[in-house]
């Protein structure tokens, strides 16, 4: 999962301090793996030279952590193009494609459409395999239906996800 | 409306409503002769309704089907359903062959319909059900072949007019998976040896997979995944 988009997806919604960031990060994605504050200052010196973040405002007596950060322009749409763009299929793909959706859910982004481009993409996997089954010999046919079981599976969290899109709006748009 | 070049069935704004329940709301749909489309989406969202109206089984409310230019939205009961005999093929999930007949009678019944001699529709059906490596089962009933052979029947049977369209509906919802991908794998060789256009509804992607585009219908209204990406 892609930490600096992250944080900067819960930027969108206005400026925060790192301390409020790696808080809202750790309460809606960071279930079983909190940020360390080291990671959280070390990337958002990362945006910040990169121009995607700037400081908003610093509070007297503070250190590294009174910043206070915005997202800027060019942040909103590097977030917009990392949402657009479908993820390589492969394992453990459920954190990255969460943490979008709950991410387009909280900009008021289409969530579903999301979840319809990635579909897209893991059906032209599928497709690459099924082919690759029908010409190959049984090792290939193997091989080739280990990786598409797999990738069923994560299409068919997709469609549960986009069944349930409602409901998760309510959780995390509160 | 002016279809896309070079396709064979067009539809575009279809809108369809059973009661207060409304089954398509604006869907559009495209496919070229020779292409597998796919048409995905979770149960209730409209797919089945979109099939039928494509296949002029079920008249839209609203919204024009364009078959090789005519729209089969406008055209007469009478002449949807000789187009449908002469230029449609059909595929469903259960329940499509007639189980007083034998395997090779069931394949021949479209021909036989149109007029085909028995003699000539058997020998045209015994040719399919080579292709779909059931000819051996031709004298059998439907009731004493296995749900895969039977299925493999109704597709030679949907095949045997060599339809332009080959409409088909979950053809593999009631298969294992080795034999739903053997079914498949028959069904897209034969349509694409003829360039019939091949319209699949289904929601698995195993089968979708099959296809050479998808389209995803939702709350009644469709998207085409290869434009949208």
């Amino acid at each position: 999962m892609s930490i600096g988009h992250t944080l900067l997806g819960l930027l969108e919604s206005g400026p925060r301090h790192g301390y409020d960031l790696k808080r809202a990060f750790d309460e809606k994605f960071g279930h079983d793996r909190p940020l360390h504050y080291g990671q959280v200052y070390s990337t958002m010196s990362r945006l910040l030279k990169n121009g995607l973040v700037e400081v908003d405002g610093i509070e007297p007596g503070g250190g590294p952590e009174r910043k206070r950060y915005a997202i800027t322009d060019a942040g909103v749409t590097d977030v917009q193009t990392w949402l657009a763009t479908p993820e390589k299929p492969e394992p453990y793909l459920q954190s990255t494609l969460y943490t979008k959706v709950v991410l387009a859910l909280l900009t008021r982004r289409d969530a579903a459409d999301i979840l319809d481009t990635q579909r897209a993409e893991h059906l032209r996997l599928m497709r690459i395999l099924t082919d690759r089954k029908r010409k190959g010999d049984l090792a290939d046919q193997l091989i080739c239906d280990h990786a598409l079981f797999h990738l069923e599976a994560d299409l068919r969290w997709l469609e549960l996800t986009a069944a349930r899109l409602d409901k998760l709006a309510e959780v995390v748009v509160k | 409306m002016t279809p896309p070049p070079g396709s064979l069935l067009t539809a575009e704004n279809l809108r369809k409503a059973y009661g207060p329940t409304l089954a398509l709301d604006g869907a559009g749909f495209s496919i070229h002769p020779g292409e597998v489309v796919a048409v995905m989406g979770p149960s209730g969202s409209g797919k089945s309704t979109l099939l039928h109206c494509l296949a002029g089984i079920v008249p839209p409310d609203s919204g024009s089907i364009l078959y090789d230019g005519a729209d089969l939205a406008t055209m007469s009961d009478a002449r949807r359903s000789a187009l449908r005999r002469s230029d449609f093929g059909f595929v469903f999930q259960f329940g499509q062959l007639v189980p007083e007949l034998t395997c090779v009678e069931n394949v021949a019944l479209p021909l036989r319909l149109n007029g085909t001699s028995r003699k000539e529709a058997e020998r045209a059906a015994l040719a399919w059900m080579q292709r779909l490596e059931v000819d051996d089962i031709g004298r059998k009933r439907p009731g004493e072949v296995s749900g895969g052979q039977g299925q493999r029947v109704a597709v030679a049977r949907a095949l045997v007019t060599e339809p332009r369209v080959l409409f088909a509906d979950e053809p593999t919802g009631a298969l294992d998976s080795l034999n739903g991908e053997r079914v498949m794998e028959l069904l897209t060789d034969a349509a694409r040896s003829t360039s019939a256009a091949v319209v699949l509804v289904t929601h698995e992607a195993r089968v979708a997979a099959y296809s050479d585009r998808e389209i995803v219908v939702r709350d009644g209204k469709s998207r085409d995944m290869e434009r949208a990406v």
